[in-house]
């Protein structure tokens, strides 16, 4: 790995504030899977278990007016941004309280406030479009980033190499995020892709990267940190390829066959994002045991009051079908 | 034998150029391979070369001279030993041949010819106005909006450095600046997407295609990201941009550079999609395009690029989207077109006059949103419909007006609405197979006297 180890002297507000949040998604998307199996959240459901530190290093190191773009994988990236988890589940359901008055569903949501622009269903198509955001950031002359993610599988799509040649020849401030968590749905990436690391497509660009170890929210945290400065001082794009895993299928219909429970097993005991945090706060006497178990239990309240709130909250209203196809002029 | 050197054509749609410069005198000899005069089209000015080794034994057109048809002789070329007298026997060689007369109408059962009443737009009194192109107005039109407007910025291929490649973008980069026109790669799907997202992020970019042809590399973004997020995100952000360039079949350029994609990007809600035919419309409507909060596919025609209109001659002239134009009233037969498909169709009503038949020729202008109202009020008053444009007939606009109007007119109706279309095959490079697919003003003619039962 090129990214340094954590840090043993991370304080421990930093360390309770990393936890707090990469437990609100694992537990959000249990219940998120929960629901689903309830029939009450349908179609497509992309779950991120697994891949918590990503988001939440990432966004430990960004700053208000920076903005993020993903693909459907992104319930995580929505609570790690500060959206509610309320609106994201009632989204789920789709109900009028959800980010997009139900109408997005979980492959697309959205949050102008929070600089959150989806959400986007189509593998690859959300990396030209946060290469634009950051275009329209250059424009206007300000100093943030557009956090730029994608997974494995979308680094083969055409269009990717086609913004990083747009990015580098521009200096775009886009940092993009190949979470690669090594399966583009059932293909392995040692069947898909031909380059054992993918970030070092880049260099062709003239694009730099690294490898980051995205089990370790430190390490993302740290490397984001790096990226972002070089974003800043108008050197243009940058790459992390972060090496994650998700626990879960693709979507919540893919039995995951393709790996053995073993694997799934290991990262698991090994490797989880959030129980390093967690060994880290207890033998480095940060928290108690009794302290994270409140921690856990507010957790699961906030995310059974949005589970609440997403079945509660009504349908749709019927007139909202024709409503939002076309903006008036103002 | 002396040769004559003829006018070049220097692009697929070039019928006449200028001569902007001799760089040979009478006298001189050339080598295959040098330069002999510099030929302005609309486009560009662009070298012309010898072919041939000889003298220039005489030269037929004076430089400066504009409007010279293509094969017209500009110049004679003496071989070995041939004196200035052998020039005479080669300018009396015939002419290249010229287009065949049109058969005469038949005149027994014409009725007398109509009136034409040409309908004017609703403008102030003693508006005057400017002859333009269709291409000046395009260029107006978007340099008047950035100029009001500094979130405004135009993308593409070839449209700063070279002027655009259909010279539409000409002299915006030294008024704007490379931040502001930006020349790309030839990567449409990455472009296309880049934009989109600069949309989101509080832009209002212009996007040209070189041609709609390549726009098919970037329709997922159009169609997926640009027409889709409003909806998608219950109405927080949308993408406030134009996709425009040249559409539809060009000439000689083959079967992947000619189509008409109106009735693709018709079909998709969240989009609104313009195909103006005057260079009025032109303007007018790209200016409300580019200030129109939602992503408009603006559909432009290189034939018409270089078609004088008269231009209203005021301050910050617009055309609102959505609204067709009435060109002419009549009372027989209601005849709908739009884009280039106008320019069969006003020449059918043109010859159907002539007959004695009184056609109301309208000008959709916008395919989404379409004035349908326009269209069955017409229809209301003439009680008989024929659509024309250049696109594919299956699930083309004429379907769809014809649809609308079974729905809505059917008692109107004294006739079935036919479709005028091009032909259902990839278009034919071929001179005379190209002619046969496109849409023409005698099929318009023979479509109109069909549903008149004549």
């Amino acid at each position: 790995m090129a990214t340094k180890k954590a840090k043993s002297n991370t304080s421990k507000e930093e360390l309770l504030h990393h936890y707090k949040e990469m437990l609100l998604i694992r537990r959000f998307e249990e219940k998120a899977g929960q629901l689903y199996g309830m029939g009450l959240i349908g179609g497509f459901c992309h779950l991120y278990i697994g891949q918590e530190a990503v988001v939440v290093g990432l966004e430990a190191a960004a700053k208000e007016g920076d903005k993020r773009i993903t693909s459907y994988r992104d319930h995580g990236h929505m609570l790690a941004c500060g959206m509610d988890p309320k609106g994201v589940m009632a989204e789920l359901t789709g109900r009028e309280g959800g980010y997009s008055k139900g109408k997005g569903g979980s492959m697309h949501m959205f949050s102008k406030e929070k600089h959150f622009y989806g959400g986007h269903g189509i593998v690859a198509a959300q990396v030209p479009l946060g290469a634009g955001l950051a275009f329209a950031d250059k424009y206007k002359g300000n100093d943030n980033v557009t956090f730029t993610y994608f997974g494995d599988g979308a680094a083969n799509q055409g269009q990717v190499y086609e913004t990083f040649n747009m990015a580098a020849l521009w200096d775009l401030p886009v940092i993009f995020v190949i979470e690669n968590n090594q399966y583009a749905m059932g293909t392995s990436q040692q069947r898909s892709t031909s380059s054992a690391e993918i970030y070092e497509r880049g260099k062709s660009f003239g694009i730099p990267g690294e490898i980051v170890d995205g089990m370790d929210v430190l390490a993302v945290k740290a490397a984001g940190e790096k990226a972002v400065a070089h974003c800043r001082a108008g050197k243009g794009p940058y790459i992390l390829e972060v090496k994650t895993y998700r626990y879960r299928g693709h979507s919540m219909s893919d039995p995951a066959k393709y790996r053995t429970r073993e694997e799934v097993q290991k990262m698991r005991d090994e490797k989880d994002p959030i129980d390093h945090i967690r060994d880290m706060l207890v033998t480095g006497k940060h928290a108690s045991e009794d302290e994270l178990k409140a921690i856990d239990k507010d957790i699961k309240k906030i995310v059974n009051e949005s589970a609440e709130f997403a079945k509660e909250s009504p349908e749709p209203a019927l007139d909202e079908l024709w409503t939002d196809i076309y903006a008036e002029a103002q | 034998m002396a040769t004559e050197i003829l006018m070049p054509a220097l692009s697929p749609t070039m019928e006449e150029g200028t001569l902007a410069k001799w760089l040979v005198k009478e006298g001189d000899t050339v080598q295959s391979g040098d330069i002999m005069a510099e030929i302005e089209t609309d486009k560009a000015t662009m070298e012309f070369e010898a072919v041939d080794e000889g003298t220039i034994g005489k030269i037929l057109v004076a430089e400066g001279t504009a409007g010279v048809k293509v094969n017209t002789a500009i110049a004679v070329l003496l071989e070995d030993g041939e004196s200035a007298s052998d020039v005479a026997q080669a300018a009396s060689a015939p002419a290249a041949a010229s287009e065949p007369q049109a058969a005469p109408a038949p005149a027994a059962q014409a009725k007398a010819p109509v009136q034409v009443n040409v309908v004017e737009e609703d403008l102030p009194e003693g508006t005057t106005f400017k002859t333009q192109t269709v291409r000046e107005a395009l260029r107006d039109a978007m340099s008047e909006e950035m100029r009001s407007n500094d979130d405004v910025y135009l993308m593409g291929e070839e449209v700063a450095e070279y002027q655009g490649a259909y010279k539409i973008s000409q002299g915006m980069l030294d008024e704007f600046g490379s931040k502001r026109v930006i020349d790309t790669p030839i990567t449409e799907h990455g472009f296309a997407g880049i934009a989109v997202g600069a949309a989101f992020g509080g832009l209002r970019p212009i996007v040209e295609f070189m041609t709609f042809n390549f726009a098919m590399q970037a329709i997922d973004q159009i169609i997926n990201s640009a027409a889709k997020t409003l909806y998608m995100s219950g109405g927080q952000m949308g993408a406030p941009m134009v996709f425009r360039g040249p559409n539809g079949a060009a000439a000689r350029v083959g079967a992947q550079h000619s189509q008409d994609y109106a009735a693709w990007y018709a079909q998709i809600p969240g989009l609104k999609v313009v195909q103006p035919y005057s260079a009025a419309d032109a303007k007018g409507l790209l200016k409300s395009a580019i200030r129109d909060p939602n992503p408009v596919i603006f559909l432009e025609n290189e034939i018409l690029y270089g078609q004088s209109f008269d231009v209203p001659d005021v301050e910050d002239y617009t055309v609102p989207l959505g609204k067709a134009r009435i060109w002419r009233e009549g009372t027989d037969i209601t005849l709908v077109s739009f884009g280039i498909g106008m320019k069969y169709t006003l020449e059918a009503a043109d010859r159907l006059a002539a007959e004695g038949v009184s056609a109301e020729v309208i000008d959709l202008r916008c395919l989404r949103p379409m004035d349908t109202a326009a269209v069955i009020k017409s229809v209301m008053k003439t009680n008989r419909c024929v659509t024309i444009e250049e696109g594919f007939p299956v699930c083309s606009i004429g379907n769809h007006l014809s649809a609308v109007l079974m729905q809505e007119a059917f008692d109107y109706l004294d006739a079935p609405v036919i479709n005028c279309t091009g032909k259902d095959v990839p278009m034919p490079y071929a001179a005379n197979l190209e002619k046969l697919a496109l849409v023409t003003t005698d099929e318009v003619v023979a479509a109109a006297n069909s549903v008149l039962y004549r």
